[in-house]
């Protein structure tokens, strides 16, 4: 067996584990689970792409740093699509997760979500047609690394990105005021609201670090494979399934988990072939259900 | 006279929605579970009908050409038993676990109708499923309209026996685990098995009307099961009020009309280079569609109450701050 699947796996798993951590904070902070999250990866890098080309428009082209397949201009435009991604969860919440949720009925705000992530996915394939497309046709040589892996620049610094946005978000977590309140809120909320944790910023911090986090895994996806409208509702099931096995709530569990089905994922694809790989995740979310539902590190419910 | 023909066209085809509209209000709207696959319980059914009743194929496996409603009754046992395993491994957890399990169940009856080429026939589907009727079909009008009183046929017993089922002893088991699971439980009931019963006999009318379906049209591929039916579906119920099902015949037609409408207003409308993107701007037209009625109207056209469902131990929180009564 060749040891590639390890980095295919390693980058799978990033995307899955970055785009699960916004899954499982909406789930343990706002309880419910977000059908729209792979929607917002979507719009996050089609705004990257729009701002990238808007940059190339306007200063001509950029030359690409060193070994790296992109410039400037992709960085630039990653945090502007970041903030849009905020903005646009924002947004979502305020017309209305918001106001179903303060009608005390869970469920339906899971229904909604479905319909916004319809809505979303098709306004993408109406503005942006469903063809592919790519940040950069250039091709990047792979260098050799030994156990006969081989690995792009461009891989090599996304992990690392990858690496540093989780760290930073765990520090957040656990550090902050601010993560603070949202673990007392996610543990529960009653009394998060009697000692006086302002809810509403609490969520909306939220939607801005799901929002953002969803965004880079967009890129991501749309560097090292390809941009298409469905992108992100393919991406769903992988990252409700890595949220479920770390243990909702948990944000390291949330990064390990989209790890572990990055990685089988990209053995399945070695052992059996790549057109069963969406089915990974859900032998592996059955199993979670099955053994352990509370996940790798959840908490039981109080 | 062609008129004619098309509305019993039409009138099939939405009332094949209805059915599987049927099938989700006995899970959704009586019972209270949320199934966003239900895509994949349709395909299971038109797949194992296909299987059973289409005549031998060297190509794959199967082909067993036994009568139609053989593979009708095939459908809703295997649709049943499908739609129950889903049930035992989630209905003990939170409910939001249904519903993405239920999603995973879409994906892989998905993948596994086109990788699955020796069982599926892949990407190409099935062809040659056995109509009733078959022999009419030089006369369109005919064939039609016998087409239009085997599918109303069906849906009127499926009608008839759901609104006997909610009603009966059954049902009203259902209803009060429903509205309070612990005064339920407390008089005995076991609220899983229970949910299960139910959430099987609902993918088991569901995969009934995705073998309608593939004997309506004769031919099955896995396009036509895709995550955009079951958003239709669920589109339907809303519109239609879950927990009535007069209210979920009422709205398959109805959603169906806008749907079936709004597509040929897009050809008319649009150059034929254009049209992949206007049925982009439909789906996203009617997206905002159904967010707008869980917004100003959750109980759709002829919903029966105010509803509070099933949220696992989350339901205690949810119910202090709502109002007490119901």
């Amino acid at each position: 067996m060749n040891l590639q699947f390890v980095v295919d796996g390693l980058l799978t798993g990033s995307m899955i584990g970055l785009g699960a951590i916004g899954v499982t904070l909406t789930y343990s902070i706002l309880r419910f689970s977000n059908f729209a999250h792979g929607d917002f990866m979507a719009w996050g890098t089609y705004a990257t792409l729009a701002v990238v080309s808007a940059i190339g428009a306007m200063v001509g082209k950029v030359a690409p740093i060193a070994p790296l397949s992109f410039g400037w201009p992709l960085i630039v435009a990653l945090v502007v699509g970041m903030a849009f991604t905020a903005l646009l969860a924002l947004l979502l919440d305020k017309v209305l997760f918001a106001r179903l949720r303060s009608q005390g009925q869970a469920i339906i705000v899971v229904m909604a979500s479905f319909g916004a992530s319809m809505a979303l996915r098709s306004l993408l394939e109406f503005t942006f047609s469903s063809r592919p497309t790519y940040f950069s046709r250039a091709i990047q040589i792979a260098m050799p690394i030994g156990f006969g892996i081989r690995i792009t620049p461009d891989q090599i610094a996304l992990l690392m990105l990858t690496a540093v946005l989780v760290l930073g978000v765990h520090l957040l977590m656990t550090r902050t005021q601010t993560g603070r309140s949202m673990q007392a809120l996610s543990q529960n909320a009653a009394l998060a609201r009697i000692v006086g944790i302002d809810v509403a910023s609490v969520v909306r911090v939220t939607w801005v670090i799901g929002g953002a986090l969803a965004c880079v895994a967009g890129v991501m996806i749309g560097i090292l494979v390809q941009i298409r409208p469905f992108m992100g509702f393919d991406m769903l099931l992988p990252m409700f399934a890595a949220a479920i096995l770390g243990g909702i709530g948990s944000i390291p569990g949330a990064v390990l988990g989209g790890l572990i089905i990055g990685l089988a994922e990209a053995g399945a694809v070695q052992l059996i072939g790549a057109e069963w790989r969406a089915a990974v995740s859900f032998i592996i979310l059955i199993a979670v259900l099955f053994v352990r539902p509370i996940g790798l590190f959840g908490v039981r419910e109080r | 006279m062609d008129l004619l023909g098309y509305g019993a066209f039409f009138l099939t085809t939405a009332l094949i929605f209805s059915l599987v509209t049927l099938g989700l209000n006995l899970q959704w709207g009586l019972t209270g579970l949320f199934n966003v696959g239900l895509a994949g319980f349709v395909a299971i059914g038109a797949y194992t009908s296909a299987m059973l009743t289409t005549p031998d194929d060297a190509a794959r496996l199967g082909g067993f050409g036994l009568p139609i409603l053989v593979g009708w009754l095939g459908a809703m046992v295997v649709g049943g038993i499908a739609a129950a395993l889903t049930g035992m491994a989630t209905l003990r957890l939170r409910s939001d676990y249904l519903a993405i399990t239920t999603f995973g169940v879409a994906v892989v009856v998905q993948l596994v109708a086109l990788n699955a080429q020796k069982l599926t026939g892949g990407p190409f589907g099935i062809g040659f499923i056995p109509r009733p009727f078959g022999s009419l079909a030089e006369t369109p009008l005919l064939f039609n309209l016998s087409n239009l009183a085997v599918v109303s046929v069906v849906t009127l017993i499926a009608y008839l026996a759901l609104e006997h089922l909610s009603r009966s002893p059954w049902g009203r088991v259902l209803k009060a685990l429903r509205e309070d699971e612990r005064a339920a439980i407390s008089l005995g009931k076991s609220a899983r098995f229970y949910r299960v019963q139910a959430f099987a006999t609902g993918g088991a009318i569901m995969a009934l009307a995705g073998a309608l379906q593939a004997h309506f049209t004769g031919f099955i591929a896995p396009d036509n099961y895709l995550p955009i039916l079951t958003f239709q579906i669920w589109v339907m119920l809303i519109v239609g009020g879950s927990g009535s099902n007069l209210g979920a015949v009422i709205g398959s037609i109805l959603v169906w009309a806008i749907w079936a409408g709004s597509g040929t207003l897009t050809s008319i409308l649009f150059p034929p280079e254009q049209q992949a993107r206007a049925a982009a701007l439909q789906i996203a037209a009617i997206g905002v569609m159904l967010c707008v009625i869980l917004l100003i109207r959750p109980n759709g056209l002829f919903g029966d109450r105010p509803r509070r469902p099933w949220f696992g131990r989350r339901t205690k929180i949810a119910q202090a701050k709502s109002s007490s009564g119901s």
